[in-house]
């Protein structure tokens, strides 16, 4: 197969998928009764166009959790991640919180931390997705900052190399994927943590906030439409992480280390 | 093109070892992996390490370039101690694996030590360019390590170590890695490279041949503990070609290199 043909196929057949399972939808949702408990796509679509200022204020409210949530998590776990990859001891006594962390079951942790901050404030919300945001960097941070080879260790000691020097000319060039790999993981789950922390309680905004509210209310198809608005959203975080990693990688190309 | 080394100040030795030994591990479960060796190095001269594996030969390599220091004995690099030949940079090392970073080019691997020292970028650049051109890799300085083939990588290894233009060179088996055929142009090339700059050498192989073509004199090390067994001279001088390899001096050299490493005639040996 020739390489042109090859692209255009690896950009058809998502869109074919994508034509299927939209057809998959509205024939599912077009032949039922008086009740409508899916709405079809036409529904949803007009929803998105009649209320877009409704939807895209939500989105907003959870991008921004999301974001903030996403840096703090990323600060924290870079940080972390070096201090414990620098000092043994700080690795084992933080291992063992990473590993709790990474268990805590995001459903029972918000409504406390809601209750925490109160109901005017988002930080609850974004604490949650910081706290889903920074087990997947924290790991593999970690794992990137230990990835240099004892013989590229050994050539910076030949060289009397300073401990800064180092870090910033091996071992940091050879965590770099890792981050980005941590990075595209949590991107993602920031955004779901941050629309699942709407559900709990907090201020009446955001997407979970309105899908929770319009799916009870009878408004199926709004509520829909703002799921719609969920899922683009969650894309766009991790196609930014995916667009930053590759225009870092290519300033800073990565091959097997030799 | 300059290539020259360092200026010696005097006949100071690149190496002087007396009684060194390393042990690794605690008493109960110690291990004994070089011991006792007595050994001066010229400044200029080639001098292999050769001996089976685990005879310490690059243990006693890792103590010159202090990446590990002696338990006992003491020694000397150009006469101060090694930590700071180290830290003045006196020698140029080159792994058994290259130790390239994959995400610099083969000019900005070579560089790497002059930009660690705060050389200027045009004078490392210059630098660079040169000892590309040394290894005859001027057509791939903008390739990127996964584009080379191993010996390719070695010799950015090899041009990296000289880039500080040490008056010695220090090599843990820089070949071993290589088939046969790149190993030999390699050994070629290296001996060619140090005639040009006059720089000592300590080469750790378990090659019979290319420690004795390489070398002016070859160290022989025998294991548990590591020591040195035997020292055979190789007096072919600095200009060797190709056709060495062909001469009876050559395998005369070979059997004696191998007779000492065995311990005994190399005829009783196969017997047994």
């Amino acid at each position: 197969m020739s390489t042109g043909a090859e692209r255009t196929l690896r950009i058809l057949m998502p869109v074919l998928v994508g034509v299927l399972l939209l057809a998959a939808w509205w024939a599912l949702s077009a032949n039922q009764g008086r009740v409508v408990l899916v709405p079809t796509p036409a529904m949803v679509g007009e929803q998105l166009v009649m209320y877009p200022e409704l939807i895209l204020k939500a989105t907003g409210v959870t991008a921004l959790n999301a974001l903030v949530g996403l840096g703090l998590g990323a600060v924290l776990a870079i940080v972390l991640a070096g201090v414990a990859a620098w000092l043994r001891i700080v690795d084992w006594m933080v291992a063992p919180v990473v590993a709790a962390v990474a268990v805590v079951p995001i459903v029972a942790l918000t409504p406390i931390l809601n209750t925490m901050f109160g109901a005017s404030s988002q930080f609850g919300r974004q604490l949650v997705a910081a706290l889903a945001a920074f087990v997947p960097i924290f790991i593999n941070v970690l794992r990137g900052l230990r990835q240099a080879k004892p013989v590229q260790r050994d050539l910076f000691a030949s060289l009397a190399a300073s401990g800064g020097q180092t870090f910033s000319k091996l071992t940091l060039p050879t965590a770099l994927p890792y981050l980005f790999t941590g990075l595209t993981i949590a991107s993602s789950l920031a955004v779901i943590s941050a629309l699942v922390a709407e559900y709990f309680g907090g201020p009446a905004n955001g997407l979970g906030t309105a899908i929770a509210t319009y799916a009870k209310s009878g408004k199926v198809s709004l509520a829909w439409a703002h799921v719609v608005a969920a899922i683009v959203l969650g894309l766009v975080f991790f196609l930014v992480t995916v667009l930053i990693e590759r225009i870092v990688t290519r300033r800073i190309p990565v091959g097997a280390a030799r | 093109m300059r290539f020259e080394t360092k200026p010696v100040p005097d006949a100071t030795p690149a190496v002087r070892a007396v009684g060194v030994g390393k042990t690794f591990g605690t008493r109960k479960r110690a291990v004994e992996a070089v011991t006792a060796v007595d050994l001066e190095i010229a400044a200029g001269e080639f001098v292999s390490l050769i001996g089976p594996s685990g005879c310490g030969k690059s243990t006693l390599m890792r103590l010159f370039a202090d990446l590990d220091s002696p338990t006992s004995g003491t020694l000397e690099v150009f006469g101060k101690s090694a930590k700071a030949a180290r830290l003045d940079q006196e020698y140029g090392i080159a792994f058994q694996q290259a130790g390239l970073l994959p995400w610099r080019t083969v000019v900005q691997n070579i560089a790497l030590p002059l930009e660690l020292h705060g050389v200027s970028y045009a004078e490392r650049a210059e630098r660079a360019e040169q000892l590309a051109d040394l290894v005859g890799l001027t057509d791939f300085r903008n390739h990127r390590p996964d584009q080379l083939s191993g010996g390719m990588q070695q010799r950015v290894a090899i041009a990296r170590s000289l880039a500080e233009k040490p008056r010695l060179l220090l090599m843990d088996e820089p070949f071993g890695a290589l088939d046969e055929m790149t190993r030999e142009r390699m050994q070629g090339e290296l001996a060619r490279i140090v005639a040009r700059t006059g720089a000592a050498v300590v080469f750790v192989t378990h090659s019979i041949p290319e420690a004795v073509f390489l070398s002016d004199r070859v160290v022989v090390m025998s294991p548990r503990p590591g020591r040195i067994t035997a020292e055979i001279e190789v007096p072919f001088g600095k200009d060797r070609a190709e056709l060495l390899r062909e001469s009876p001096e050559f395998f005369a050299k070979v059997t004696e290199v191998r007779e000492a490493l065995h311990g005994a005639p190399v005829e009783r040996a196969n017997e047994r």
